[in-house]
């Protein structure tokens, strides 16, 4: 028999990990758009990678608590890394390489976490910033590898699995480019919900109070900044591989920059946020980069001021009405409250 | 040798000017403000308008550019910042890198993308040598300008009654505040002179950093090592840390050209393993 107290906890966690089933529609639509939107495929694959790169921020951001100005570095890693793979032959089958693209960011975050971990807020946006500034500075030197400043050119990338070519109306680099958000959107789900990401939440909201409880801070703290990395690369390299090309632009701060407004749009802290986040970007800047290419950034900057002024919630607010919607349609939720009420009874 | 050192301490001097405005809002606020650079471009432009469009005199500019800068960023702080004081770290640099964007971009419409520069005087042409060293004129007014500028800033902080205050408001804001002293003076007034000296930094720098509209995000970086090497507790620990960065710099950059730009990073990262909390905190409070 276990104890009350045991089988609550148990319950509470199940019951976040259990499937909504808005986010089964979500993914149904998802995928549906391989075979609905055929003619939107270029723009849907962006999304893809930008969502999965403003997933791997809100590891940082909206799970330990860590604001970074420079997680373009590990994106940029992944992109050069998976473009070099493919240029060199070295791993000719995307998916390997894609996973060895992830696996050399995992490593720089890993080797980088120790510096970006140490000291304040302030410390960390600086070291993060420097350390994207040094890698692209790095890409520029060594032009011989990187191309320098003219960017890596000449990557032929080879059949997915031997069999889906890239075609050039990226039909089937988004299919490719879903498969694999979706795979490590399961496995980030699998992450958040565990006890390992609820211990990253408590470490968030007081680092102190957590130590005293028992979580190893800084271990916590690396690991997670190192997966991170690990997704930031791999949409790093799925850039590469789709657009079979990789420059210095993957390094740059607006890169950065943007992210963080991509992840606030959608809602930091929830695995969604990222991916609503790059949907409504990558929307927003097809339609204002038409009406002003120049000057882009002006509206990016207002939006975010606006958002911080007005009150992210009061701005997000308007989603409120489709969750409660959300909570009435999740039926199970609703007969667990009512058991819920009967066992305080 | 000491003409590359001499370079180095008017480009660290003009560092501190530009960067001290920061450490203090920073230390009294814990305000992370990444758009101070942009207060920086708005006295750099003042300056350059000034001067080639409306003739006005080179020396008489550089006032006005703080007063401009100065006035802006008191309206700024009445008008945005006041608002993310309480909010947390995020908050204020989503702000504040959205206020960045705007600068750019808005600069970037106004002025247009190219790099400008001031017409100086004659006077500050050239150079000439002093035992040997060559010395820059343009240089020697910088250094010149902003150690009296550090000395006159060492003495309002730890002479003055203003400076006692706003010392006492930055140790502990609320115990200042129930003592009567009305922090929120204190930071409107701190926030408006330090962006003033960005603003007088910007505009005495356009000739050694270059000015165009992405100024704020190029020297982002710098700023934040000053102020994280140099910590936010005295004005004498972000002066050594921009002295220490802009010999470096330019040392790194005369020497090993081909790797000057990592040999600031290099130092950084150093620095910050062997002291996390910078080089000249206290043991941390905030």
């Amino acid at each position: 028999m276990t104890s009350p107290l045991i089988r609550r906890a148990t319950e509470s966690m199940l019951s976040r990990a259990r499937w909504h089933p808005l986010e089964i529609i979500f993914w149904a639509g998802a995928f549906a758009a391989i075979w609905l939107l055929p003619t939107r495929h270029l723009i849907l694959t962006e999304i893809a990678w930008l969502a999965l790169f403003a997933l791997s921020l809100d590891f940082l951001v909206g799970y330990a608590g860590i604001i970074s100005l420079g997680h373009a570095a590990f994106f940029g890693v992944g992109a050069y890394a998976a473009a070099l793979l493919a240029k060199h032959e070295l791993i000719n089958e995307p998916v390997l390489a894609l996973f060895a693209a992830g696996l050399v960011a995992m490593a720089l975050g890993f080797v980088t976490s120790f510096l970006v971990l140490r000291g304040s807020d302030l410390t960390r946006i600086m070291v993060s910033l420097g350390v994207a500034l040094i890698l692209r500075e790095l890409a520029n030197q060594f032009g011989w590898l990187t191309g320098g400043a003219d960017g890596l050119q000449g990557v032929t990338m080879q059949p997915i699995l031997g069999t889906f070519r890239f075609d050039m109306f990226g039909h089937n680099g988004y299919a490719y480019c879903l498969v694999v958000l979706f795979v490590l959107f399961l496995v980030a789900r699998q992450i958040a919900n565990s006890p390992f990401g609820l211990s990253l939440v408590a470490i968030k909201n007081n680092p102190l109070r957590a130590a005293a409880i028992g979580i190893p801070v800084d271990r916590r703290l690396i690991v997670i900044y190192s997966i991170a990395a690990f997704y930031a690369g791999i949409a790093g390299g799925l850039l590469a591989q789709t657009t079979s090309f990789a420059s210095l632009d993957v390094f740059s701060f607006d890169r950065s920059a943007d992210l963080l407004l991509v992840l606030i749009i959608g809602g930091v802290g929830y695995l969604y946020g990222g991916l609503i986040g790059a949907i409504l970007f990558k929307v927003m800047q097809d339609y204002l980069s038409v009406l002003t290419p120049q000057y882009w950034p002006f509206w990016i900057g207002a939006l975010l001021v606006a958002m911080v002024l007005i009150g992210r919630d009061r701005i997000t607010g308007w989603t409120t009405p489709f969750r409660k919607l959300a909570a009435k349609l999740d039926w199970r939720a609703a007969r667990r409250d009512a058991a819920a009420a009967e066992d305080r009874r | 040798m000491l003409t590359i050192l001499f370079d180095g301490v008017a480009y660290g001097m003009l560092l501190f000017v530009l960067a001290c405005g920061l450490s203090v809002t920073l230390g009294l606020m814990n305000l992370i403000n990444l758009a101070h650079g942009a207060f920086a471009m708005a006295g750099g432009y003042t300056t350059v308008v000034l001067v080639n469009s409306f003739g006005v005199p080179f020396f008489l500019s550089l006032p006005l550019a703080f007063l401009v800068a100065a006035v802006i960023g008191l309206v700024m702080e009445r008008a945005v910042y006041v608002h993310v004081y309480r909010k947390p770290h995020l908050e204020q640099v989503l702000l504040t890198i959205g206020l960045v964007f705007m600068a750019v971009a808005g600069t970037d419409y106004v002025m247009g993308t190219s790099q400008v520069f001031a017409n100086t005087p004659e006077v500050l042409h050239g150079q000439f040598q002093f035992f040997g060293v060559g010395i820059g004129r343009y240089r020697l007014l910088i250094i010149v300008v902003c150690g009296v500028l550090a000395i006159g800033l060492q003495y309002i902080l730890t002479r003055t009654r203003f400076g006692s205050r706003l010392r006492a408001a930055v140790d502990d804001q609320r115990v200042a505040q129930g003592l009567g002293i009305n922090v929120n003076g204190i930071f409107a007034l701190t926030f408006a002179f330090g962006s003033g000296l960005a603003g007088l930094g910007g505009a005495l720098g356009t000739e050694i950093l270059g000015l165009d509209p992405t100024f704020p995000l190029k020297y982002m970086i710098y700023f934040l090592i000053v102020v994280t090497v140099g910590g936010t507790s005295s004005i004498t620990g972000p002066f050594v840390a921009s002295l220490l960065l802009g010999i470096s710099d330019v040392a790194g950059k005369y020497y090993v050209p081909k790797l000057g730009a990592f040999v600031i990073y290099t130092i950084i990262i150093v620095v910050l393993i062997w002291r996390p909390q910078g080089l000249f905190s206290r043991a941390s409070a905030k």
